[in-house]
């Protein structure tokens, strides 16, 4: 199925979840956010919530800013 | 120097430091050292593969508190959102509210940050947020519980320092909770009156991590920012229009 993680549209495999898409793009797992089409996942579900054809995942951080 | 409290939490400096434009995390950390800050901005981004390095880690370092902003925020929405993921990912209930209204200005969008506010206060969160010099909007956000708020100076970026001193003093004057000068500040002199003024702290970034010295000019914000603050404490003297001989006049 076709999502799309942070702005690039990726084929992943079905039932890939939310914890498998943070680690394509990095390790880390504090100071980092999700949201799947616009709804924050919290950490203690990544493992849990599967994403779905089409999803929108964002995957944020802290920068320098403000 | 008395501390600042914003909702209950105390601080031992009135200077907040942003962390945007500094050419380095290394200059940057120099720079908050330099400051004297407890408390500091960052913004939430996409998550960049390539990065090396992170600004929580220099703020974790300095053991500095971090205060997320919602900077590139249009509508309340995404303000909303953003302070969420801010919540989740840095483990804060604080958050800087901008919500921006055209990318030329960057000035504050009332309607919408006032909406973003109410909302955020009833999700739990402590609300800072970043506004015009309205004294009226400032009054209506306090009312809406936010936990200070956040006038400009100037345009961000701008330097061009306090344009409206009157309107901070209405502000400072009406409001029950900490106002803070963010946005606009060049030079010392700015921060310097900011305090003068009433304002409970400065925030600021470019005019540090800009300058050609960053942390010479920290220096001169935080020394800028007590003077400021002890002058206001002290009380000033009347302006007179003729002069007021200071020695015994007569022979």
């Amino acid at each position: 199925m076709k999502v799309t993680i942070n702005g690039s549209a990726r084929e992943v495999p079905h039932g890939t979840t939310v914890a498998q898409a943070v680690r394509i793009l990095t390790s880390a797992t504090t100071g980092v956010a999700v949201a799947v089409n616009d709804e924050v996942v919290t950490r203690g579900t990544w493992e849990t919530t599967a994403l779905s054809d089409s999803d929108r995942v964002e995957v944020l951080t802290a920068v320098q800013g403000g | 120097m008395d501390d600042l409290i914003i909702a209950g939490e105390k601080f031992s400096s009135r200077l907040i430091m942003g962390t945007g434009g500094a050419p380095s995390l290394d200059v940057l950390d120099r720079a908050l050292v330099a400051s004297g800050t407890r408390l500091t901005t960052v913004a939430m981004r996409r998550l960049d593969p390539a990065a090396r390095g992170s600004v929580l880690d220099v703020l974790r370092r300095r053991d500095i508190k971090v205060l997320p902003n919602t900077a590139g925020c249009f509508t309340a929405g995404d303000a909303v959102l953003t302070a969420r993921l801010a919540r989740e990912a840095l483990g804060t209930d604080w958050v800087k509210l901008e919500v921006i209204a055209d990318e030329r200005t960057l000035l504050p969008d009332p309607i919408e940050t006032f909406d973003a506010a109410e909302r955020l206060v009833a999700d739990g969160f402590t609300v800072l947020p970043y506004i015009g010099d309205d004294p009226a909007l400032a009054r209506r956000l306090e009312q809406a519980g936010c936990a200070a708020v956040m006038p400009l100076g100037a345009p961000i970026g701008s330097g061009l320092g306090i344009r409206n001193p009157h309107s901070i003093e209405l502000i400072v004057e009406a409001a029950g909770v900490p106002v803070i000068l963010d946005a606009g500040i060049g030079t010392a002199s700015d921060a310097a009156l900011a305090m003068e003024l009433g304002c409970d702290a400065v925030l600021l970034a470019t005019a540090v991590t800009r300058a050609q010295r960053p942390d010479l000019m920290a220096a001169a914000m935080r020394g800028a920012v007590e003077a400021g603050r002890l002058a206001r404490l002290a009380g000033r003297i009347p302006r007179r229009r003729y002069a007021e001989a200071s020695s015994p006049v007569g022979p």
